[in-house]
């Protein structure tokens, strides 16, 4: 049981609720999703009705109004049994209502937030084949006719874009040339049904096979001026805002994998014996497992904190980072270490160790490679100054 | 309607009990404590009352300063408003606990009273038949369903191996089985509000106990069954087993 310390009782509880739900809705339909690689509208009907989907907007979208701890708690629990339930709600909160919560006006909020939190989803189309974490070559482009944006360009790897229950996607697009030759990045929110505007599901993923990926496909895509997300020029900084508070969600992510992979390789070592005693007993094993409840215990209470700074609205850059940085790589080792301990088991589809070891890799990629968390840390202490 | 839900703060199922030096009560340190799960079932059956017939719904405990998160819990889940009856002294038994909800409820005046069949810490199965006996009221036990009418209720309680239909005039006191209705999440925006919602603090008021700890000891374990299928092999080998490892025949 980790430390209880510092949280509230409604954190508590929320987390009580949110493992309980986990375990018993979740868990084992997780590894029917993940063989077949189907997203379940049943389960994220669940979720929403728990209020998962609106976690930090507040009452008057319909959102349950948590704050960041809690929220980050709920996705802690989430991924603590399946990554890809996780995933859904994680991308949806962070990246889908997120944008549109901070940067939307008032008809903006009221047309989307509502819905978003009653059971719909919406993407963050960042990602394009040409751009990932170098947003500045985005390819995407929205030129200016009259009252009208025309967009063309295509996005991938968008968590929640592809579903029937996708009401539409934030796209970032090109919108013209900053002085000193530099793109002009805008955000524009354009609905699903858009003529002109596609989403394919992308399949056959090592990870996060019951969550829901898509590839946009923008063609000629006729969007009114009022889908603008804040004011034009301003979507390179929405996004880098967005990241920063997505970095929780993964660092999250990250914490509840490497928590639910450490209980499974606990349980495991103290069941199976070899020569004549359970393998928990060897240090071998037993190191490993100190060092990743250290490990659980220093990040838990890193990212609670860091999140208690977003609560306050302090600047969370380089804190968000390393909190994503470390739980990712904790989630790592933790996903090793329990497929080690299971041995030949470990590499069996029959056992859960192999599905927190292939849902863990994407925590080291998605928003922004432990290579760019590096480097946004070494950034902020000043080493390419 | 005016609903009295009864609820106490219990470890959790899967904590590991151990019993404290003085060998007379439980060890809390690092156990984590839960809403008892039969009052679960009590508090969903009494929300689903108020959600066809409204009324208010009050939700109360008796216990130490630590039950709160108890309360906001049976809050979270939809109860209106909280009584919690502080008891100052650690040791309290069923009596103890009946006349302190006794108190209340004669100043509440619910309609209806449900509780747990029994708490999962100390089981006694004793608050619903006393409170029957302190407010003089009719009080059935391990009711497994409910027909709400006019004035009076119908239903049925499990006895050992069927059912048992019962009519009762109301107010009553309910106690209710496991299963009666599947108790709900609370939700997220519920949890939230809940800490809006009123915990009202009245002071214990003291009550002689009636029955002491003398002394509290872990159950032994129980020994692993063999389970044999029933072949006519299997007729000899039951034999051996009763004669020469349990040694009764």
């Amino acid at each position: 049981m980790p430390l209880n310390r510092n949280l509230t009782d409604d954190q508590i509880l929320i987390r009580d609720t949110i493992r309980s739900f986990a375990e018993l809705n979740i868990r084992k339909q997780s590894k029917i999703l993940d063989e077949k690689e189907e997203f379940s509208y049943d389960i994220t009907s669940q979720m929403s009705k728990l209020g998962l989907l609106g976690a930090f907007l507040p009452s008057e979208y319909g959102g349950a109004e948590l704050d960041y701890v809690s929220y980050i708690i709920a996705v802690e629990e989430l991924a603590r049994v399946d990554s890809s339930q996780a995933a859904t709600i994680a991308a949806h909160n962070s990246l889908g209502t997120g944008p549109i919560y901070y940067f939307g006006n008032d008809e903006q909020k009221q047309k989307y937030l509502p819905q978003l939190s009653g059971g719909k989803l919406w993407g963050f189309g960042l990602t394009e084949p040409e751009a990932g974490s170098d947003a500045g070559n985005t390819q995407t482009t929205a030129v200016q006719d009259g009252d009208y944006w025309i967009i063309n360009g295509s996005k991938i790897f968008i968590t929640n874009s592809a579903t029937d229950i996708t009401i539409g996607s934030t796209i970032l697009a090109v919108t013209g040339e900053r002085p000193g030759g530099k793109k002009e990045l805008s955000c524009f929110l354009v609905e699903n049904d858009t003529e002109g505007f596609s989403q394919l599901v992308m399949k056959d993923k090592m990870m996060w096979r019951g969550s829901n990926t898509g590839e946009l496909v923008l063609e000629n895509v006729r969007v009114h001026k009022s889908a603008m997300l804040g004011k034009q020029g301003e979507g390179f900084k929405q996004m880098l805002s967005t990241l920063d508070r997505g970095r929780l969600s993964i660092a999250a992510m990250g914490l509840g994998l490497a928590q639910g992979a450490y209980e499974l390789a606990l349980k495991y070592s103290k069941e199976r014996i070899t020569f004549g005693k359970p393998i928990s007993r060897y240090q071998a094993n037993a190191f490993k497992l100190a060092d990743l409840e250290m490990g659980l215990e220093m990040s838990r209470n890193y990212l609670y904190d860091v999140c208690r700074m977003q609560n306050e609205g302090l600047n969370i850059t380089k804190e968000g980072a390393i909190a994503k940085l470390y739980c990712s790589e904790l989630a790592h080792t933790s996903a090793n270490h329990c497929v080690q301990i299971h041995g030949g088991y470990g590499l069996m589809k029959e056992y859960d160790a192999e599905k927190y070891y292939r849902d863990q890799k994407l925590l080291e990629i998605g928003e922004g490679t432990s290579e760019i968390q590096r480097l946004v840390i070494a950034r902020s202490i000043g080493c390419f100054d | 309607m005016n609903i009295l839900v009864c609820v106490s703060r219990v470890p959790d199922t899967a904590a590991k009990i151990k019993v404290a030096g003085d060998n007379k009560s439980v060890e809390t340190a690092g156990v984590k404590f839960i809403l008892n799960p039969y009052d679960e079932y009590a508090l969903e059956e009494a929300i689903q009352l108020q959600e066809s017939k409204g009324g208010e719904l009050t939700v109360l405990t008796v216990a130490g300063d630590e039950a709160t998160d108890v309360l906001r819990t049976a809050l979270a889940m939809g109860a209106d408003k909280a009584i919690h009856v502080k008891a100052n002294q650690l040791e309290k038994d069923s009596f103890y606990v009946a006349n302190n909800i006794a108190n209340v409820a004669k100043e509440l005046n619910p309609d209806i009273i449900f509780l747990g069949k029994q708490s999962i810490d100390f089981d006694s199965f004793q608050i619903s038949s006393l409170l029957g006996g302190l407010l003089d009221l009719p009080s059935v036990d391990v009711v497994s369903s409910i027909n709400y009418a006019d004035g009076s209720i119908t239903g049925e309680k499990d006895i050992e191996g069927g059912k048992e239909s019962f009519e009762t005039s109301l107010p009553a006191i309910i106690s209710v089985q496991k299963g009666i209705k599947e108790p709900r999440y609370p939700k997220l925006p519920q949890i939230m509000k809940a800490k809006q919602k009123p915990i009202e603090v009245k002071e214990a008021i003291e009550t002689p106990l009636r029955t002491e700890i003398l002394e509290m000891t872990l159950p032994e374990k129980a020994r692993a069954g063999k389970i044999l299928t029933g072949s006519d092999a299997d007729i000899d080998e039951l034999v051996r087993l009763l004669h020469e490892d349990a040694k009764v025949i």
